[in-house]
């Protein structure tokens, strides 16, 4: 068990498996949200379903729309556990508010991505700012 | 956070619950981005298609109406998804229109000015240098910060309806000058010709600075561009990069030098040949077969109608091409005779929608599209994720292409 320390974030605790990506995110972008997966095709997650998932990414990318996505994503029963970043943008963050989804950013020991791999079962603390890989994927 | 004594209020609800809602989400997400107050605001710029609102979000909106609530602030709207007077058309469903109703019908009762336009900047009422705007859309924020020099973060639907409400912002990212400097700095190597040149440059930058806090700084520029231009090169870069500000030396008022903008200590970083050449052509090629012509994103000014009625003059389009536009420039676009030229060639101006925001993934299956031609930079890059395959051209060689039926 090891636990890495983030900014504080926002949202609940949760604790599910990670999928990880070198990789930036949008909702808009690189999503199918009817069927709950990656959809767009140079992404490195490309047809990995995201339901129940933390997603482990770089920095978010694109447009504003994500800000609703979440939200909309989270009424429609598709939705990932919790998003985090090495650094969110505006309008993840600005989404995440608004859907009640737990996200974190800005770890202390490096890239979040190298960090956490894809199966590691984690807690994710947004309150305190700390993220607890249980066991390794 | 320090709040003054109105805002307070607003979060023990005294002011109403729909303003209570409005503060409590700035703090969220104000905290997150460690931002010490609030800065007024101006204006606030809403995107609220149906597409990314959804159901749930339409649900959001009228609870919101329902309790009362009303902007304290101008409020005007992003494009919306779905042209009322022409959707069935074009593969849209009773559904996706009974959706937008709603959401017009909530905003409405806010007090929402429905302008649905990506381009107040060029219609509205574009922003001065310093002002603290609440922008809702990331051509509109980048256009605003970088060639006004006003101060606005990418403010999704719900954030800059809650500044509409609340009359300000968490002040944080680029409301402070820190976050203004510049933080990458690229030379051209061509000069751009043509908006879709613009958009190839905003791409490369926006690809290679690849995040929301990075400023590129671009500097070898022998060309002035035209708002349209400028609308092009902010646009890409921000579909490609997030990017929400970047400097020309020269052009763009915080930086008529490359030390005012922060830019004289980084290292000048070479955009190549090889680097525009590869944004442009990883989107076909010649002698592609092709499903649909679409200019949008950013909505056109009546200057880009104009040219393209120029080059729809007489012809006959063998595929469909769509084109959508600004409900403040059609009436005019409308009155000039341009909508004629274009419609008689076989195009279809549609009004106050943005094509991409507008279900294309259904519309491009309720037709078969899937070979898409554009000179938006910004649209080609956001079609990938939708099941297109979408290849760029300048507006000139779409139409040309168009007529041909085959990328030309």
């Amino acid at each position: 068990m090891k636990t890495l320390k983030c900014h504080v974030g926002m949202g609940e605790k949760v604790e599910a498996d990670a999928l990880v990506a070198k990789d930036n995110f949008s909702a808009r972008y690189d999503l199918d949200r009817i069927k709950g997966v990656f959809s767009r095709p140079d992404h490195a997650l490309a047809g990995e379903s995201y339901h129940g998932k933390v997603l482990v990414f770089d920095t978010a990318k694109g447009g504003v729309a994500s800000a609703w996505m979440l939200h909309e994503m989270k009424e429609r029963g598709l939705f990932p556990a919790a998003i985090l970043f090495n650094r969110a943008n505006t309008i993840l963050a600005q989404g995440a508010a608004l859907a009640n989804l737990s996200m974190c950013d800005r770890f202390d020991d490096g890239d979040v991505t190298d960090l956490i791999r894809t199966g590691d079962r984690l807690i994710v603390d947004p309150s305190v700012g700390e993220v607890t890989i249980l066991r390794s994927g | 956070m320090k709040l003054n004594d109105e805002e307070q209020a607003m979060l023990a609800g005294d002011l109403g619950p729909a303003r209570q809602w409005a503060m409590d989400h700035q703090i969220k997400v104000g905290r997150l981005f460690d931002a010490e107050d609030l800065v007024p605001v101006s204006q606030a710029h809403m995107m609220g298609d149906p597409e990314a609102v959804g159901i749930g979000g339409a649900e959001f909106l009228e609870n919101l109406a329902a309790q009362g609530a009303v902007v304290e602030i101008p409020t005007i709207t992003d494009p919306r998804g779905v042209d009322l007077n022409h959707y069935s058309p074009i593969g849209q469903t009773e559904e996706m229109a009974t959706l937008e109703r709603r959401i017009i019908a909530a905003l409405g009762r806010m007090g929402v000015m429905m302008t649905d336009t990506c381009i107040n900047y060029q219609t509205i009422m574009p922003p001065i240098r310093g002002e603290h705007v609440a922008f809702g859309d990331t051509g509109v924020v980048i256009y605003a910060n970088s060639a006004c020099g006003a101060r606005s973060n990418f403010e999704g639907g719900p954030s800059a309806l809650a500044a509409g409400l609340t009359g300000r912002t968490p002040r944080y990212g680029l409301h402070l000058d820190e976050n203004r400097r510049a933080t990458r700095r690229f030379v051209v190597s061509e000069q751009p010709r043509g908006l879709t040149d613009w958009g190839v440059l905003g791409a490369v930058a926006g690809k290679t600075a690849g995040s929301y806090w990075e400023v590129p700084v671009i500097e070898g520029l022998e060309v002035m561009p035209t708002s349209d231009e400028m609308k092009h090169l902010g646009a890409a870069m921000a579909s490609y990069g997030s990017t929400p500000l970047f400097h020309l030396v020269g052009i763009t008022p915080e930086a008529p030098t490359i030390a005012a903008c922060g830019g004289g200590r980084l290292t000048p970083e070479k955009l190549t040949n090889e680097m525009m050449g590869a944004m442009r052509s990883r989107f076909g090629g010649k002698g592609d077969k092709l499903d649909v012509v679409v200019f949008a994103a950013p909505q056109l000014s009546l200057v880009e109608m104009r040219r393209l009625a120029e080059l729809s003059a007489g012809a006959s389009f063998s595929v469909p091409v769509l084109i959508c536009t600004a409900p403040q420039v059609y009436p005019d676009a409308i009155r000039m005779g341009f909508v004629e030229k274009i419609e008689t060639a076989g195009g279809k101006v549609l009004v106050g929608t943005c094509f991409y925001n507008g279900f294309a993934r259904e519309i491009g299956e309720a037709n078969g599209w899937t070979r898409l031609l554009s000179n938006s930079a910004k649209i080609v890059n956001i079609l990938g994720g939708y099941g297109y395959q979408p290849a760029l051209a300048s507006m000139e060689d779409c139409i040309a292409a168009a007529i041909k039926g085959e990328v030309a």
